[in-house]
């Protein structure tokens, strides 16, 4: 039977509409000419001004700090809630449901807000501290997620098999449970770490002097029009690192 | 299955840490918020002491009802052009081979995976007055020498569309993933044109992706602030752009939080609403 090409016309118009901007950004970091509207020429200079940009790679420490520990904090977490999640079921475990999902669909300004309510009205000083428990909170869902994903492929008879051949329960939760969940747990992990990287919204609310994480920076870096072609630079490693995460995860995925 | 006798004390130890943890930093900040609302503000941009009922009064301002219109319709139809666009695409996806479908979906998810603040960084300069697609289309007589492309309500529109996109994509995908496409083949046998089968027999079937596609989307750009602000003119403000001026520039959080309130009441409603329907459905499907 013919088969429309409608459907095919509209995914390609579409992935080439997400593309589009980003092909755009990532030449134009090459390109001599200010605002990109035209070719003058091939040039390293942004990415030489970005070398010098001292600001820029202090917050990049700082956010790659964040990131890392506000997923590991978010995998120790996350798996255990995926693993009380998947092996009971009682109201307490409809309650956890319920409290691990809403976090996903909230808003990120209501979360931002709320969190520096908290901090206002307990007269916590917002900084390094506040900007990691943001994000261990809004990690956390996302871990549990896909650890319970990957929870639901899991053989359970494996577990009494090993105790069955006299392990104890704590040994067969070490030697057959985590070594098969620990490609759910790294992928839940990295999407924690790009999702931490990524935020601008809640870590504007809850951060503080001293604490300006990347985003926070190139937001306050799209304010001035001398610093735009070095946007277009950092975004280009930042894209190209993007790459490089998607390849290693999908790499985990399909090893598991 | 083993199930330790001691049970319900290992369930409590594995569910207490995640649950401490959302407690303490969801539910009661979230519970703060409405609190706060009912706080008179302080000079220095903190809450005072007692209670009252005036910035309740404040927030019913008439001023708010136009930013809140706007919020809703500028919601509602990125929702509209979002389903439009993914629902071929799910259609397609789940009817090629697994090999084309796994780049399709790489390809949908990594500029999604881009940082967001990058990605409206891009369109501002993609659509800057001397950035390339106005250079482009002003060369190929489409639009005015003197048009400007951006800030205004239809860039606010495009963009929001442009980063709400896959959260439409992949609900709607997981549901074509499961249709049974031999219903269509069957309808098209039977004499339907391929329009007729689509909108008839695969948008029915997948219904439910698509509500919640819809609700991820809706609920999404209700609290949007950082698009219409870079992108957007003056006049594009959304409700979340006010909660984010209360709290930075007037520094009055009771206010805020009034603004914020209400917010989670329009986000939680429809959610609401499509939980009870699917428990509902489910209930008639069994």
């Amino acid at each position: 039977m013919k088969r429309s090409w409608l459907p095919a016309l509209i995914t390609w118009g579409v992935i080439l509409f997400l593309f589009a901007p980003l092909v755009v950004l990532v030449v134009n970091s090459f390109n001599a000419s200010r605002f990109g509207g035209e070719w003058e020429g091939f040039t390293w200079s942004w990415y030489e001004k970005l070398w010098a940009a001292e600001e820029v790679w202090e917050s990049l420490w700082i956010t790659l700090r964040i990131a890392v520990s506000a997923s590991l904090a978010a995998m120790v977490l996350g798996t255990l809630a995926a693993y009380a999640l998947h092996r009971f079921r009682s109201w307490l475990q409809n309650v956890h449901h319920m409290l691990i999902t809403l976090p996903l669909v909230m808003p990120d300004i209501l979360m931002g807000m709320s969190l520096l309510a908290l901090f206002v009205l307990t007269g916590v000083e917002t900084g390094l501290l506040t900007i990691w428990i943001a994000h261990v909170t809004f990690c956390l869902s996302f871990v549990t997620m896909v650890v319970l994903g990957r929870l639901q492929d899991f053989d359970f008879t494996l577990l009494d098999a090993a105790r069955d051949l006299g392990a104890t329960q704590a040994a067969a939760v070490k030697k057959v449970l985590l070594p098969l969940l620990l490609p759910g747990v790294l992928a839940g992990g990295l999407l924690a770490f790009t999702l931490s990287i990524d935020d601008y919204v809640i870590t504007f609310f809850v951060s503080g002097p001293g604490t300006t994480t990347l985003p926070l920076r190139v937001a306050s870096m799209m304010k001035t029009s001398r610093s735009l072609p070095m946007i277009n630079a950092l975004s280009t490693l930042l894209i190209a690192s993007t790459f490089l995460f998607a390849a290693l995860s999908s790499r985990l995925q399909r090893r598991a | 299955m083993t199930e330790e006798p001691a049970q319900p004390s290992r369930q409590w130890l594995l569910t207490l840490p995640s649950l401490v943890w959302l407690a303490v930093f969801f539910v009661i900040p979230a519970i703060l918020v409405i609190v706060t609302a009912f706080r008179p503000a302080d000079l220095q941009g903190g809450v005072g002491a007692g209670w009252t009922l005036a910035t309740l009064r404040e927030v019913q301002d008439p001023a708010y009802l136009p930013i809140l219109w706007r919020t809703i319709w500028v919601s509602g139809l990125t929702t509209l052009v979002c389903l439009a666009l993914a629902l071929p695409m799910a259609f397609q996806m789940a009817r090629v081979g697994e090999r084309m479908r796994q780049v399709l979906l790489l390809l949908i998810v990594i500029p999604f995976l881009s940082n967001f603040l990058i990605r409206i960084f891009a369109w501002k300069s993609l659509l800057h007055p001397e950035g390339p697609l106005t250079k482009l289309l002003i060369g190929l007589h489409l639009i005015p020498e003197n048009a400007v492309l951006l800030n205004h309500a239809g860039t606010v529109l495009l963009v929001l569309v442009y980063t709400q996109l896959p959260f439409a994509i992949l609900p709607l995908y997981a549901a074509a993933e499961k249709f049974d496409f031999g219903l269509l083949d069957a309808a098209r046998d039977l004499g339907a044109g391929p329009w007729r089968a689509f909108s008839k027999v695969f948008v029915p079937g997948v219904r439910r992706g698509i509500i919640s596609a819809a609700v991820m989307v809706f609920v999404c750009c209700l609290g949007q602030y950082v698009i219409p602000q870079m992108v957007g003119g003056t006049s594009d403000e959304m409700l979340g752009s006010k909660i984010a001026q209360r709290v930075f520039s007037d520094r009055n959080l009771p206010h805020a939080s009034a603004l914020a309130g209400g917010l989670m009441l329009a986000v939680l409603v429809p959610m609401l609403v499509v939980v009870i329907w699917q428990r509902l459905s489910r209930k008639e499907a069994a």
